[in-house]
């Protein structure tokens, strides 16, 4: 066959050849003329923004004072969802407010609690093509992946000239910030740790929503034995389990000792609590749905309001949903701390940064004092049912759920979250999810220890 | 085989006719065309296939791990780690356990639709189109689309297939998907195996899947086998009076085995690479009952960002994945050269 298609080959050659070439010609011009294209969307500019590119055909108003203009603004987030992606937009109008002209490229990525996004934020960056700014979780999620590895330009100047570190919070601020200098804006907080629950069950069993553990337990007998089931769990985004341990060690170790976990190693070996916090999850198991392998986040919310589970443990992004769906609080759903965590504040925060090498860094800059800013703030979280960073919002303009969540944030103390970044570099969080959602399907308690003991040498 | 006879004695029309030396210039020329002409896909294929494979090499026994590259060396460090984690060595058994089923169910159900379709039956183009589009989707439609119908809805309301499940009184299989048990699971194993032996349950549904969408495929493979096996063999074996059965299973079955061995290195590879199946089906989950290196490879670089550890991963897979190529690849030199 081999010798065949030799010389048969030989045969066509000639005229083919002539043929493949032309076509070769005509592919390569346009080939790169498509890569010059691809290129220009990006252009890397140094990072102490020279002035490389032509100024744009419109002059905006409120002109930069380095007299350079920039058209392009490109933000990374993996705000997909209705509401947040509101939000978002929110913030966009704003922007365009204050440097009209300027093209907004909103470049998200959905999904996973944006463990998808990130994923692509990496590989852009790795590839010396970073946006102009990114969504991160402030705290390790910021510090131990980006700052650490010299990612990501300081933005002390911005904090003093618009007075941000005045008007934020010191445990936020600390989670921002390395080496005493700040790395990014935060523009939301949401609460980890709270219970969702349907308030027409609660009511045709005549039951209380539990402040404490034991309560949670005696409420979920109550509702076991109605044939309800107590408590809904998801798990297909990996980050279900993880989120209801999270408030589970919070309500073991309180809000002093809960942070120290995440510090110190050793303490998942030596403490005693591990295992207190260990049954106790899989006691709150026991309670729970057993298909949750198959339920997103979502997924699992969603059973609270439709009657068939009556709570959940999840972050307050549910209180979006919830409205979303048309769900009246105070009527259809309800909400508490989760047990045992009230007074205690377990929070997470979006927050945008300003990566090292950003194309169009003083729209970056600009963008921001967008974030920053009391009235982005104002306009950013009534839509994405999150609550400002900053503690001098105009309360006014949120529902009463934020409201609530606004005081609690002066009032509690605060935690930081370990599945959604602030508490722990990305590795560990990596282990430690992995650990519990092993522990979901096999609730063996042993090796859940185990796991987590060896989760902790990436700390 | 016919057309090598014609092409071998056609005169070359033009070339014994020109005078020596622009000949030896035209074969000069002949043949440095072709080289020239594979030149840029050799190098390429250098660069983009052996290149990053090398590299991947170098970055699995390295440091990196986090987002600054540190490519000092670390010995079989990363390797080591993989093959004591718990989730590795549930990914090496779950990659296994679904090849063996995958390719058990596929040649089988392929076979016997290809044999089916190849006794004549009216409409056979029609059949063959309708039990080959599957291969024509995505396997992410089918791992979403299967997913749907396997999920166990709320308690007490099934829905999908667990209703047909419910229905005829096998309640038992709605949890399929959501338990990570195993069976037969327990039993002796030694000391640094973490994970139980046997079949993950909600690995079946996956394969089911996967079955499912290749089947056709494996179909298409065997009925071209069954259309070149010559008539006149059937025939005579036949008139020796051997039965129908007696026919396929001596005559038919083993002509088919070039068949059977193609269709087993190309779904092989498809299995042992799998990854948007299950990422899109089960994440993996639950419990890693159904995870498999490439999602690992996935998650560990870019999630964790721990990129000598995903490296370690690529190479384990290449390495599965030669355990069935190379032998093939030898094989198929072999036969070659000697033809």
């Amino acid at each position: 066959m081999t010798s065949t298609g030799r010389e048969h080959g030989r045969e066509m050659t000639r005229r083919e050849m002539l043929r493949r070439f032309l076509a070769l010609g005509l592919a390569l011009p346009g080939g790169t003329a498509l890569l010059a294209a691809c290129a220009g969307g990006q252009q890397p500019t140094p990072t102490t923004a020279a002035p490389t590119q032509p100024p744009a055909g419109q002059a905006s108003p409120t002109a930069p004072t380095t007299g350079q203009a920039e058209d392009k603004l490109e933000i990374f987030s993996w705000w997909t969802n209705p509401g947040e992606a509101d939000g978002l937009k929110a913030l966009f109008d704003l922007f365009s407010q204050r440097r009209p002209g300027v093209e907004i490229i909103n470049a998200t990525v959905a999904g996973g609690a944006g463990t998808n996004a990130k994923a692509v934020l990496v590989t852009r960056m790795q590839g010396g093509n970073p946006p102009d700014s990114f969504q991160v979780h402030a705290g390790q999620e910021l510090i131990g992946t980006w700052v650490v590895a010299g990612k990501m330009e300081p933005i002390n100047d911005l904090f003093e000239q618009e007075g941000w570190n005045k008007v934020m919070p010191k445990t936020l601020l600390d989670q921002i910030s390395h080496e005493g200098k700040f790395y990014s804006v935060p523009v939301n907080i949401h609460r980890s740790n709270m219970l969702w629950y349907n308030k027409r069950i609660f009511e045709a069993n005549n039951l209380q929503p539990p402040k404490t553990v034991d309560e949670f337990y005696q409420v979920a007998e109550k509702l076991k034995s109605a044939g309800v089931t107590p408590l809904s769990v998801g798990g297909k985004d990996k980050f279900e389990v993880p989120h209801l341990f999270e408030s589970v060690l919070l309500a073991v170790f309180g809000p002093e000792d809960y942070p120290k976990l995440f510090g110190d190693p050793g303490m998942w070996e030596s403490d005693a609590r591990i295992q207190e916090a260990i049954d106790m999850l899989d006691q709150f198991l026991s309670y729970a749905n057993e298909d949750r392998a198959a339920l997103s986040w979502a997924d699992a919310a969603q059973r609270v309001i439709d009657g068939s589970a009556a709570m959940t443990i999840m972050g307050d992004w549910a209180y979006g949903y919830f409205i979303n769906k048309g769900a009246q609080p105070g009527q259809v759903f309800g909400w508490v701390p989760a047990p045992g965590t009230d007074g205690s504040f377990l929070w997470l925060s979006d927050s945008f940064g300003l990566p090292v090498g950003a194309p169009h860094r003083n729209n970056a800059i600009e963008w921001l004092k967008v974030c920053g800013s009391r009235e982005g703030q104002d306009a950013f979280n009534p839509k994405k049912g999150s609550i400002p960073a900053r503690t001098d919002a105009d309360k006014s303009k949120y529902d009463e759920y934020l409201r609530y969540s606004i005081e609690r944030f002066a009032q509690d103390k605060l935690a930081p979250s370990v599945v959604h970044g602030a508490a722990a570099n990305e590795a560990y969080m990596t282990a430690y999810n992995n650990a519990l959602n092993v522990f979901s399907a096999s609730r063996d308690k042993d090796q859940l220890k185990g796991m987590l003991i060896e989760a902790a040498k990436e700390l | 085989m016919t057309g090598k006879v014609i092409e071998e004695a056609r005169p070359r029309p033009g070339v014994a006719t020109r005078p020596m030396a622009a000949r030896s210039r035209y074969r000069l020329v002949e043949r440095l065309i072709p080289i020239l002409m594979i030149t840029p896909s050799i190098i390429a294929i250098a660069v983009f296939v052996y290149g990053f494979i090398g590299w991947t090499t170098v970055v699995s026994v390295s440091r990196w791990q986090g987002i600054v590259p540190d490519l000092s060396f670390a010995g079989f460090r990363n390797y080591a780690a993989l093959l004591t984690s718990y989730r590795f060595q549930s990914d090496i058994r779950n990659t296994i356990v679904f090849t063996v089923f995958f390719l058990i169910g596929s040649l089988s159900i392929g076979l016997l639709l290809a044999v089916l379709l190849d006794s004549k039956v009216r409409g056979e183009s029609f059949f063959r189109t309708v039990y080959l589009f599957p291969m024509a989707l995505s396997f992410v439609v089918t791992g979403t689309v299967w997913q749907w119908l396997f999920t166990p809805g709320a308690p007490g309301q099934p829905t999908g297939l667990n209703l047909l499940f419910e229905q005829i009184g096998l309640p038992v299989f709605q949890t399929w998907s959501t338990v990570s048990h195993v069976w037969p699971g327990g039993g002796w194993k030694p000391e640094w195996l973490r994970v139980p032996f046997g079949v993950p349950l909600a690995m079946i549904p996956v394969i089911i899947a996967a079955i499912w969408q290749m089947s056709g495929f494996t179909m298409a493979m065997y009925l071209a086998g069954l259309r070149a096996i010559p008539d006149e063999l059937r025939e005579a074996a036949r008139v020796d009076g051997a039965s129908e059965w007696q026919v396929f299973r001596w005559i038919t079955f083993p002509l088919l085995q070039p068949v059977t061995l193609s269709a087993v290195i190309v779904l092989g590879h498809i299995s042992l690479k799998i990854f948007d199946l299950i990422m899109t089906q089960t994440g993996g989950g639950p419990g890693f009952a159904t995870d498999v290196p490439g999602i690992f490879m996935y998650e560990t670089t870019f999630k964790s960002n721990k990129y000598a550890e995903g490296a370690a991963v690529a190479i384990v897979m290449l390495l599965m994945v030669s355990v069935l190529i190379v032998p093939y690849l030898i094989w198929r030199l072999r036969t070659e050269t000697e033809r």
